[in-house]
C-alpha cells in the first residue's frame, strides 16, 4: 500500500482517538479496536496484514507524535507471536488482546537446571489427571517471572517417545498455589532472573498449544521470534516518557518493571563506547601495546557492523549466497565483549580492583568486567553457536548422537 | 552508498573466476614460480585483452575503463584465490596509483594508457616497504640522474620501466627510469613466497625523467590504495583456503569418522569463518569509501582509517586461516607435494608487504584520534 495513504490514515485516526489523559489500558484498547496495535498481524486477529515496511511507517508516525505503543515487553511479545501462529481461535481470543494492552504479563519457561544448551532435554513432567494437565518440575533463568500472570511452558508429556517428540507446549497461569517463584542472584550482584518451581501446578486442557507432542516445533517458533527480536528491539522501542499525562505516567511505570532486568545489559556487551574517552582521560592511550588492543577491539566492532550490513544487503538483493548473520553476530558479540573487558582492564590498571559508584564511570567499568561472562552463555553459548555455524553453514558432519530412542532411557543429569 | 555488488560486477567476477580456474591452476602456479620472470606472458596478455583488467580502474581519459576500487578489488580477490602469477600488483595497482596521485597531467597521459592496455610492465621502486614516512632516504636524484639501492622491488625482473621515489633537492619526487638502462642493475632475490618475484635494484647515475612531486600525504594515499587492493587479494586467498580445508575435513577419516565431525575442528573453522566475513566486509567497505571520495567531488572523507583496518584484518585473517589449513591437514599439510604451502607463503608475504598489521593498527589509531578530537 502507498506509504502516504497509510501515513494519512493513521494520522487522521490519531486525531480522533489519541489523548494523553486516557488510562494506559483505555488507550491501548482503542489501539487494538482501531487495528493499530499490531499492524503486521492478520486482519482477523486485530491487525492489518501490513508488511515490515508498512508497519515501520505506522511506528514512525507514532514516534513522531509521541504516541504510546502497544505493549512490547520482551516475553509478552514472544508469547503473543507464538499464540498468533500456533493458537486456536479460542486461545487467540482469550490471550491476545490483553497481551497487546499490557494487562497480561508473561514469562518464558524453557530452560531447566538439567537442560540448558540441550533445551529439548526438558524433564518437567506434564501428566493428564482428573480432567487437566498436572505439571511438576523446575525452570530457571526465567526473566520477569515474579511479575508474570502467565507463562509459555515447554514440558514432557510422553517419556516413551524420542526426546523431541515427547514435548508439549502449554500456557500456564502463574498465579496459582502450585507455582513458586524465587529470584536467582547472578555473579554481578543483580537478580534479573528467577527459578520457578512447579508442584502439581494445573493447566486446563484448553491451554495446550498446537496439540500434544508438538511442543518442540512450537518452541522453535518462539526461539526464532526471540532471535529476530534482538535485531528489531532497537527500532521499535517506544517513545520518550518525559511527557505529561496519565497515559505517560502509567507507561513509565510499566517500562520501569519491563526494563528492570536489563539495566546491566549494556555492560555485558563490554561498553565499547567508553573505551576511547577513558583511554584519553587516563593517559592509557599513550601506551603502544594498549593502542594495539584498542585498535583490535574497534576493528572487530566496526567489522561486525559492516558484516551485518553486508548480510542484510545480500539478503535484500535476493542472491543465493548463505551468510549466517545470526550465529556469526551472536558469536561476534561475545568476542567483542571479551576484548572490551580486556581493554578496560588495561586502561584502568589497579583501579580495576574497585567497584561501586565511587569507582570508574560510576561503577560501570567494574560492572562491565563482571557482566561480560554472561554474553557468551545467554541465548545460546558460544560453543553451540560454533556448532551451528560449522554444521549448518560450513556443512561439516554432525556429531554422533547418544540421545536417540525413548527419552526415559537417555542419560540425564541426576535429579532431573 | 551501494552495499551490494551490481549484476555487472557479479558477471565481471564470474568471468574472472572462469579465467583463473582455467589458467591459474596449482600446476600452472608451480610452473611459473620456478621461472625468473614469474609469469606466462601469453596468459597475461590474454587476461588483459579479454577482460581488460590492467586498466579496469584507470580513468577513461588515460585509456582505462574508468571503473573504481571495487572492480580493482574484484580482480585482486579472484587472483588471490588462485595465486595468479602476473605483474598486476606492481603495474596496475602500485604504479598506476603512484601516477594517479603524484604524476603531472602530461606524465599521466604518456604512461597510463600503456599500463591500461597491459602493454607496459612498470614497477614502483621504493627504498622502504614498511612505512611511507621512511621512504626516500636511500635513493637520491641529482640533475636527472638517480643513485641508490632499493633492496626489495616486486617484478623488477619483468619490468620495462620503473617509477622511482627518490629524494631530490626539492624534496621527494617520482622519477621514470628505463629498466634497460645500463646503469640499472636488477638482481633477483630468493623470496620466501616464490609466487611473488622480488629483486634488488641498484641505480648508479641512471638517467631519470621527473614525472611528479611526492609528499607524505600523497604517498599515504598511494599506500592506502595499495593496501586495500592487497586486502582484497588476501581475503580471496583466505576464502579459498578455508573452503578447501573444510572440504578436506569432510573427507579425511580417523577414529572411524570424518575429522570434520570433531568439535575441536568445527569450532576452529567457525571462528575462522567469522574472521573471514569480517575481513571481507571491511575490505569491501574500504574500497567503496575510496571510490566515494575519489569519484564524487566535494564528498568529505570519512573513516580515513578504513584501508588500514582492512589491511590489518585481512592480513591477520589470512595468516590464521593459513596456519589452520596446514594444521588441520596434519602431516600432509607440511609436505611440498600438497598445495597448501603455496597459499601459506603468499599469506606471509602479503602480511608484511606495505606494513605489518601492527603498523596499520597504529595508523588507524592516529587517524581515529584525529577524527574524534
Amino acid at each position: 500500500m502507498d506509504h502516504n495513504i497509510i501515513r494519512r490514515e493513521v494520522t487522521d485516526w490519531l486525531e480522533q482517538n489519541w489523548s494523553a489523559e486516557l488510562s494506559l489500558i483505555e488507550w491501548r484498547n482503542r489501539l487494538v479496536d482501531g487495528g493499530w496495535a499490531a499492524p503486521n498481524w492478520p486482519v482477523e486477529n486485530f491487525g492489518r496484514g501490513f508488511s515490515v515496511d508498512e508497519t515501520q511507517v505506522v511506528s514512525d508516525v507514532f514516534r513522531n507524535k509521541g504516541v504510546v505503543f502497544a505493549s512490547q515487553g520482551g516475553p509478552r511479545r514472544l508469547a503473543a507471536e507464538t499464540i498468533l501462529i500456533h493458537g486456536n481461535d479460542e486461545q487467540k481470543q482469550r490471550y491476545l488482546r490483553q497481551t497487546l494492552t499490557g494487562e497480561n504479563a508473561w514469562c518464558q519457561l524453557f530452560s531447566e537446571p538439567g537442560s540448558g544448551s540441550d533445551l529439548a532435554g526438558s524433564s518437567t513432567k506434564a501428566e493428564k489427571r482428573d480432567g487437566r494437565w498436572i505439571i511438576n518440575g523446575q525452570k530457571v533463568w526465567t526473566t520477569s517471572a515474579h511479575h508474570a500472570d502467565f507463562g509459555i511452558l515447554l514440558a514432557r508429556s510422553d517419556w516413551d517417545l524420542p526426546k523431541h517428540q515427547g514435548l508439549s507446549y502449554f500456557l500456564i497461569n502463574m498465579r496459582q498455589p502450585g507455582v513458586e517463584v524465587r529470584p536467582l542472584r547472578q555473579m554481578n550482584g543483580h537478580a534479573s532472573f528467577n527459578e520457578v518451581f512447579m508442584t502439581d501446578a494445573e493447566v486446563s486442557f484448553d491451554d495446550l498449544l498446537d496439540g500434544e507432542g508438538n511442543g518442540w516445533a512450537v518452541a522453535a517458533s518462539t526461539l526464532s521470534f526471540e532471535r529476530r527480536g534482538f535485531a528489531q528491539a532497537r527500532q521499535t522501542s517506544g517513545v520518550s516518557v518525559e511527557r505529561v499525562g496519565r497515559v505517560y505516567d502509567e507507561y513509565e511505570a510499566e517500562l520501569a518493571i519491563d526494563n528492570e532486568p536489563y539495566t546491566w545489559y549494556p555492560q555485558r556487551q563490554g561498553r565499547v563506547d567508553l573505551v576511547l574517552d577513558r583511554a584519553k582521560q587516563t593517559g592509557a592511550i599513550a601506551s603502544a601495546s594498549t593502542r594495539q588492543e584498542i585498535a583490535k577491539l574497534l576493528s572487530m566492532k566496526r567489522a561486525s557492523e559492516l558484516a551485518a550490513e553486508q548480510a542484510e544487503a545480500t539478503r535484500r538483493a535476493g542472491t543465493n549466497e548463505v551468510i549466517p548473520a545470526g550465529s556469526i553476530g551472536k558469536l561476534a558479540a561475545s568476542v567483542i565483549a571479551r576484548q572490551a573487558a580486556h581493554v578496560h582492564t588495561l586502561i584502568s590498571g589497579s583501579e580495576a580492583m574497585l567497584s561501586g559508584e565511587h569507582s570508574a564511570e560510576n561503577g560501570m567499568i567494574a560492572e562491565t568486567l563482571i557482566s561480560v561472562p554472561a554474553i557468551s552463555i545467554a541465548g545460546g553459548t558460544d560453543e553451540i553457536q560454533r556448532n551451528i555455524i560449522a554444521e549448518r553453514v560450513l556443512g561439516m558432519p554432525k556429531e554422533q548422537r547418544s540421545d536417540t530412542g525413548p527419552f526415559r532411557d537417555i542419560k540425564r543429569n541426576i535429579d532431573s | 552508498m551501494q552495499k551490494e555488488f551490481t549484476s555487472d560486477q557479479h558477471q565481471f567476477r564470474e568471468s574472472l573466476t572462469r579465467f583463473m580456474q582455467a589458467k591459474s591452476t596449482p600446476d600452472d602456479v608451480r610452473e611459473q614460480m620456478t621461472t625468473e620472470q614469474g609469469y606466462d606472458t601469453k596468459v597475461w596478455q590474454q587476461l588483459c585483452s579479454e577482460l581488460g583488467v590492467a586498466g579496469i580502474h584507470i580513468p577513461e581519459q588515460y585509456g582505462g575503463f574508468g571503473f573504481g576500487h571495487i572492480e580493482l578489488g574484484i580482480v585482486m580477490e579472484e587472483m588471490g584465490k588462485n595465486l595468479f602469477c602476473g605483474p598486476y600488483l606492481s603495474t596496475s595497482v602500485m604504479s598506476a596509483s603512484a601516477l594517479i596521485h603524484c604524476a603531472s597531467e602530461d606524465a599521466k597521459e604518456a604512461l597510463l594508457p600503456d599500463i591500461a592496455m597491459g602493454q607496459s610492465i612498470v614497477t614502483l621502486v621504493m627504498d622502504n616497504l614498511d612505512a611511507p614516512e621512511r621512504v626516500g632516504s636511500k635513493i637520491q636524484e641529482n640533475s636527472n640522474l638517480i643513485t641508490g639501492t632499493a633492496n626489495i622491488v616486486v617484478d623488477a625482473a619483468a619490468a620495462d620501466s620503473m617509477l622511482v621515489v627518490a629524494t631530490s633537492s626539492s624534496g621527494l619526487g617520482l622519477f621514470l627510469v628505463k629498466a634497460n638502462d645500463s646503469n640499472v642493475v636488477v638482481t633477483s632475490r630468493e623470496s620466501l613466497d616464490p609466487t611473488r618475484k622480488l629483486c634488488e635494484v641498484t641505480f648508479s647515475n641512471a638517467s631519470a625523467q621527473k614525472v611528479g612531486d611526492v609528499d607524505l600525504g600523497t604517498l599515504q594515499r598511494v599506500w592506502r590504495d595499495c593496501s586495500v587492493a592487497l586486502a582484497h587479494e588476501m581475503i580471496g586467498g583466505a576464502q579459498y583456503l578455508l573452503s578447501s580445508t573444510i572440504e578436506y575435513t569432510k573427507l579425511r577419516v580417523q577414529f572411524g569418522r570424518p575429522i570434520g565431525s570433531f568439535q575441536a575442528l568445527k569450532h576452529r573453522c567457525a571462528d575462522l569463518l567469522m574472521e573471514v566475513e569480517f575481513a571481507r566486509a571491511s575490505t569491501y567497505h574500504a574500497a567503496r569509501l575510496l571510490d566515494a571520495t575519489t569519484t564524487i567531488d566535494g564528498v568529505a572523507e570519512t573513516e580515513v582509517y578504513a584501508p588500514h583496518m582492512a589491511k590489518a584484518l585481512a592480513a591477520d585473517t589470512y595468516s590464521n586461516v593459513a596456519r589452520a589449513a596446514v594444521q588441520l591437514r596434519g602431516g600432509i599439510g607440511f609436505t611440498w607435494e600438497d598445495d597448501t604451502h603455496l597459499w601459506f607463503k603468499r599469506a606471509k608475504s602479503s602480511e608484511v608487504f606495505l606494513g605489518t598489521p601492527e603498523r596499520h593498527r597504529e595508523w588507524m589509531m592516529q587517524l581515529m584520534e584525529g577524527e574524534t578530537s
